[in-house]
């Protein structure tokens, strides 16, 4: 499966417009901070909305403005990791974990929790309450979270930048595996020279028009 | 200063009913403008959230006559209850209960506002982003997550209709039994000589229920602050 982006937005004032085709594995958007990265990776989820284009997963049609389509979030399938981490406060680290999981139709789901927990690491964090971890284990959790809604592709938000150099070693790992064994489009968003030479697959420069 | 009579103590059962009947009518309306204070955003808001702090700025004296001009038998809104649902409020501690929801109304808004405000919509985005649809949403992260700040809201709206006099007076009058809360009930004693131990007593439980409302409401406020924690936010 294959995901594609041909959309033109706006960001304030800045337009910027963006066009690539991104196969199984690691698709980096590369370019300078406000360049206009996330903003590509929030159209994707439906959480922004494009001024035109066309945005395709496999044979989901997510966003055609010609068409008329712009299906909303929770109908898109996408595993969105958050600079932030952004996990709930509220919820212990399993029923994190479970959110989306729960939600999923079943036939969409390609992973259980244990598998997760294993892949991950996190299954000794499974009660805690998620201001208790640490940076690096709220992001692998995170990870979790998504993975566990059965998304058709990923987007990655500069996933390593909240984290501190040892963590970052051990969440790149986790994210070669991901890449690696999963076989999913990944949009990844850095503008990490380094991230994008040992984790990508492809580069898509955002903002050097 | 001794147990409480049968009489006051149907006093204090009355201005509990009274309070707790009026937090429970107001809370849903009280939501519903908070959460659209909070989040809404469409022409006529700043006069929106004008009209719903009247109350506490308005004499209350005035705000029972309008309720009374609105609820009373002849009124559009009086009619409307006693033919839809039966209800009628001249004279009867459904009109106590009625006049304490105005006055609380303003004060239960205040809190939940300031608790919707303090939920992280990044989170509700995030749940979006997992599947879930905007009631769904709404349900197990935007509820929850304000619940402390309601919860304190409906404690300050309590505390609030409990005190409430000027509104009430005017509107069902002070009668024993039926509209005679607490503070009505301390007035009466007033007028009256020899009712120094009856309003000291009525008096002490007044203090008490309020000084509890308000620790408990303040106690959930703090609480509320944990919709802006998690982690690295």
């Amino acid at each position: 499966m294959s995901f594609d982006v041909d959309i033109a937005l706006k960001r304030g004032d800045t337009p910027i417009a963006a066009r690539f085709s991104a196969p199984a594995g690691i698709t980096a958007l590369f370019g300078p901070s406000g360049a206009g990265k996330t903003s590509v990776l929030q159209a994707a989820a439906g959480l922004l909305k494009p001024e035109r284009g066309r945005i395709v997963a496999g044979d989901v049609v997510l966003f055609d403005s010609a068409a008329g389509i712009d299906l909303p979030p929770e109908r898109r399938a996408c595993g969105y990791v958050f600079q932030d981490i952004r996990l709930f406060p509220h919820r212990r680290v399993r029923d994190n974990l479970l959110y989306g999981w729960r939600l999923a139709p079943e036939d969409r789901r390609w992973m259980t929790l244990e598998e997760a927990t294993d892949f991950l690491g996190v299954d000794h964090l499974l009660h805690r309450m998620p201001r208790t971890l640490s940076g690096g284990e709220a992001q692998r959790v995170a990870i979790g979270r998504a993975l566990l809604s059965g998304p058709r592709y990923l987007l990655m938000d500069e996933p390593l930048s909240s984290l501190d150099a040892p963590r970052r070693g051990e969440i790149m790992t986790v994210i070669e595996r991901i890449r690696d064994e999963l076989g999913l489009p990944i949009l990844y968003v850095t503008h990490d020279r380094e991230e994008v030479r040992r984790l990508a697959d492809q580069v898509v420069e955002i903002g050097t028009r | 200063m001794g147990q409480l009579s049968a009489e006051e103590w149907g006093i204090v059962v009355l201005s509990l009913k009274v309070g707790i009947v009026a937090v429970l009518a107001a809370m849903p309306l009280a939501f519903g403008l908070a959460y659209l204070l909070a989040r809404g955003r469409f022409p006529g808001k700043v006069l929106l959230d004008a009209v719903v702090h009247l109350p506490l700025v308005v004499p209350p004296v005035v705000t029972g006559w309008l309720l009374l001009l609105a609820f009373g038998p002849n009124g559009p809104a009086g009619r409307f209850f006693e033919t839809v649902f039966g209800i009628t409020f001249m004279f009867r501690w459904t009109g106590a209960a009625l006049a304490a929801a105005v006055m609380a109304l303003p004060l239960m808004v205040r809190a939940i506002r300031l608790s919707i405000e303090a939920v992280d919509q990044r989170l509700e985005q995030t749940a979006r982003t997992l599947g879930a649809g905007p009631w769904r949403t709404f349900a197990t992260i935007t509820l929850p997550l304000a619940l402390p700040g309601i919860l304190a809201g409906a404690v300050l709206g309590f505390a609030r209709s409990i005190g409430e006099f000027g509104a009430t007076i005017t509107f069902v009058s002070n009668i024993p039994g039926e509209t005679q809360t607490l503070p009505l009930a301390i007035y009466s004693a007033l007028q009256m000589p020899g009712g120094d131990s009856f309003v000291l007593r009525l008096a002490v439980v007044s203090v008490l229920l309020s000084l509890m409302a308000l620790v408990a409401s303040e106690a959930l406020a703090r609480r509320a602050g944990y919709g802006k924690g998690g982690h690295v936010l």
